[in-house]
């Protein structure tokens, strides 16, 4: 654990890493949103225990100490957190609205597409015959349709982001703890939040503060300290063999008969691997992956230049309009899917068709922020949170 | 001779037992119906008694709308389908349909069904309704594990049976972990699992039925139940080694 100092004000160059690997999730999130999708065998959740979520957040909790906690270094706590709680609001408007998108969706279905055959799951769409209840439901965050849950998760880590944000700058390894004790607390005492009409909230807000906070932490410091356990070879051999048992353990779910290899002392300790509440056994899959990848991409890697890796570099910095497009072009694809029957050749046109709509619009995001002269590239004094370099 | 061209054909028939029958033609791959699981509680109520009592334990999707629905739905089929292929015993289907129930509430009815019925197999289609429900995984995990111990306590085999696929409906609630959770407590149990839900993408997916089509009709739904209840006839006959007992009472 790392002393209790106040942690030395992070490197002011932007790590574009993190644009990469956020916006890389981001394809992924997208991809995995298509349920029907044979490309979405290339993301990482098939081949391990986490997946493009854990680094959604992680590298979300990040960006926000980075940009707010330069705010809040510089003009107080005040203004640090006003900008959060606009950042929260910003992403609740962007959630309605997508909101908005699904139920035009599903009142579509409802309205076209009849089989006795699945008389039972049609009554899905039996909230249709409630719309008060149900979108107020939504406006108060309860009901959440099916890959609606990130956002929520992410306005609510925002929201109790500003006390932290100042424990994280004054008491770095206190704020740390206390996230750590939360989730155990969590684990523990089965705090979660509700849902509509039954249940509880799909993302924990309470387990998964750890990985946001943690971020969060890496970003005010905590990675330099942390350079020299990433650079240990053990650490480095821990890492690799982890991982590869998680490879070998979710290929025993994809291929039925491996799984009797798997000792029943182990499954019974390990599963069910639990996304609500973020499974410590995912949890350590993803800091596996990256001190793995710290280790192997370092800060001035020369490929990060290169072009070939520009689109996914763009789409990272403009996460919050790039998610929403990606859930939004996850819905409109797998309609396109549903009503044409379609088959893998388009779900690949889909899938490759939908990256380009997210690159192309990434891109034009970034030129409205030139002509607007707010690009991460021009000098501007403070950092806005909208700013391509340091979007939260 | 004739003897052993009849004991070849039944060899064949089983070997292929749904593609053999010409209407509908619906291929389930060999790897959805395999297993090392064994339903012995079945294969000795066949020894023994020469007869089969299996239970349906389920929701909407273990029925049909309709005036005939429940003549066509996979339960009935099966029942045909078995009697068919195990001459000389007696086989009796026995449906126990609840709307909307979710794991829960069917491992709760579970004893009454295996007081009334004394099967030797239970076959409990559920899932769907939790995952409409969006049931937390964990209480959907500890239901089916109170479930199958009850039809297990009760002497009898118990085959899971996952939901149906389902395309249009995909995106709006989230099957794949519930189906996982099933797959994970049959391995548990060393219960079988009949994976409706991959058979289902399976034949979406070669063509075998338009899944997505809009239709008032009924007839491909029919279809599809009649291949799950043949499907499900060869699953347990595989299973339970019943093609050995078959043998004996053809002969």
């Amino acid at each position: 654990m790392a002393p209790s100092a106040p942690l030395p004000a992070p490197a002011v160059e932007r790590d574009l890493r993190l644009d990469l690997f956020r916006g890389v999730a981001l394809w992924g999130i997208f991809l995995d949103h298509i349920p029907e999708n044979v490309v979405n065998w290339l993301t990482i959740r098939n081949y391990g225990f986490s997946d493009a979520t854990e680094i959604f957040i992680f590298i979300s909790g990040y960006t926000a100490a980075f940009v707010y906690g330069r705010a809040m270094r510089e003009r107080g706590f005040l203004v640090a957190s006003a900008r959060i709680l606009r950042r929260a609001w910003q992403i609740y408007v962007a959630h309605i609205f997508l909101f908005t998108i699904f139920m035009a969706e599903i009142a579509y279905v409802a309205a076209t597409f009849d089989n006795p055959l699945y008389a039972e799951e049609m009554k899905i769409l039996d909230f249709l015959k409630q719309p008060d209840v149900t979108i107020f439901e939504a406006l108060i965050l309860k009901f959440k349709p099916v890959n609606m849950d990130v956002l929520p998760l992410y306005i609510v880590l925002l929201l109790l982001f500003p006390p932290m944000l100042l424990l994280l700058l004054r008491q770095p390894a206190l704020a740390l703890t206390g996230s750590a004790l939360l989730y155990v607390l969590t684990w523990s005492f089965d705090f979660n939040l509700p849902a509509y009409p039954n249940g509880v909230w799909f993302f924990n807000p309470f387990a998964w503060q750890l990985l946001f906070v943690f971020g969060a932490w890496c970003a005010l410091g905590g990675a330099q300290r942390l350079a020299m356990v990433l650079h240990s070879r053990i650490v480095l051999a821990v890492a690799v063999t982890y991982i590869l048992f998680a490879f070998a353990i979710t290929m025993t779910w994809y291929v039925e008969p491996l799984a009797r290899f798997v000792p029943n002392w182990l499954s019974d300790w390990m599963y069910p691997i639990d996304k609500t509440n973020l499974d410590v056994l995912r949890f350590a899959h993803f800091l596996a992956l990256a001190a793995v990848t710290v280790h192997f991409v370092p800060r001035d890697w020369p490929g990060l230049k290169s072009p070939i890796l520009l689109p996914a570099i763009r789409c990272g910095q403009h996460s919050l309009e790039i998610f929403c497009l990606g859930v939004f072009l996850a819905f409109a694809g797998q309609f396109i899917i549903s009503e044409y029957s379609g088959g893998p050749p388009i779900q690949v046109a889909i899938s490759l068709i939908g990256i380009m709509i997210m690159v192309a619009t990434a891109n034009l995001i970034s030129w409205y922020k030139v002509i607007e002269g707010r690009s991460p590239t021009s000098r501007v004094k403070t950092p806005d949170a909208d700013l391509a370099g340091g979007e939260a | 001779m004739t003897l052993l061209l009849t004991i070849l054909a039944a060899v064949a028939l089983f070997d292929s037992a749904v593609a053999a029958v010409p209407e509908p033609s619906c291929v389930v791959p060999q790897s959805f119906l395999s297993s090392d699981t064994e339903l012995t509680r079945a294969l000795n109520e066949v020894k023994a008694r020469q007869r089969l009592d299996i239970s349906v334990v389920g929701t909407g999707s273990s029925a049909l709308p309709g005036p005939d629905g429940a003549r066509y739905a996979y339960p009935a089929q099966l029942e045909k389908a078995l009697q068919k292929d195990l001459p000389g015993i007696t086989v009796k289907v026995t449906v126990h349909v609840q709307p909307r129930a979710t794991a829960a509430d069917l491992a709760a009815g579970m004893a009454k069904v295996l007081a009334d019925d004394k099967p030797a197999l239970v076959i409990w289609q559920t899932g769907t309704a939790d995952a409409m429900n969006s049931v937390e995984p964990e209480g959907f995990h500890t239901s089916l594990d109170d479930g199958v111990g009850a039809v297990e306590g009760g002497n009898a085999d118990v085959i899971l049976m996952n939901m149906q696929y389902s395309p249009h409906t995909e995106s709006m609630m989230d099957v794949s972990g519930y189906a996982d959770i099933m797959r994970f407590v049959a391995q548990q149990h060393n219960a079988l699992l009949f994976d409706r839900l991959g058979i289902m993408r399976s034949w979406s997916d070669d063509g075998t039925f338009d899944l997505y089509s809009a239709t008032k009709n009924y007839d491909m739904a029919r279809r599809v139940h009649e291949c799950i209840g043949r499907a499900l006839a060869s699953q347990i006959i595989s299973a339970s080694h019943l093609d050995a007992v078959r043998m004996q009472t053809t002969r």
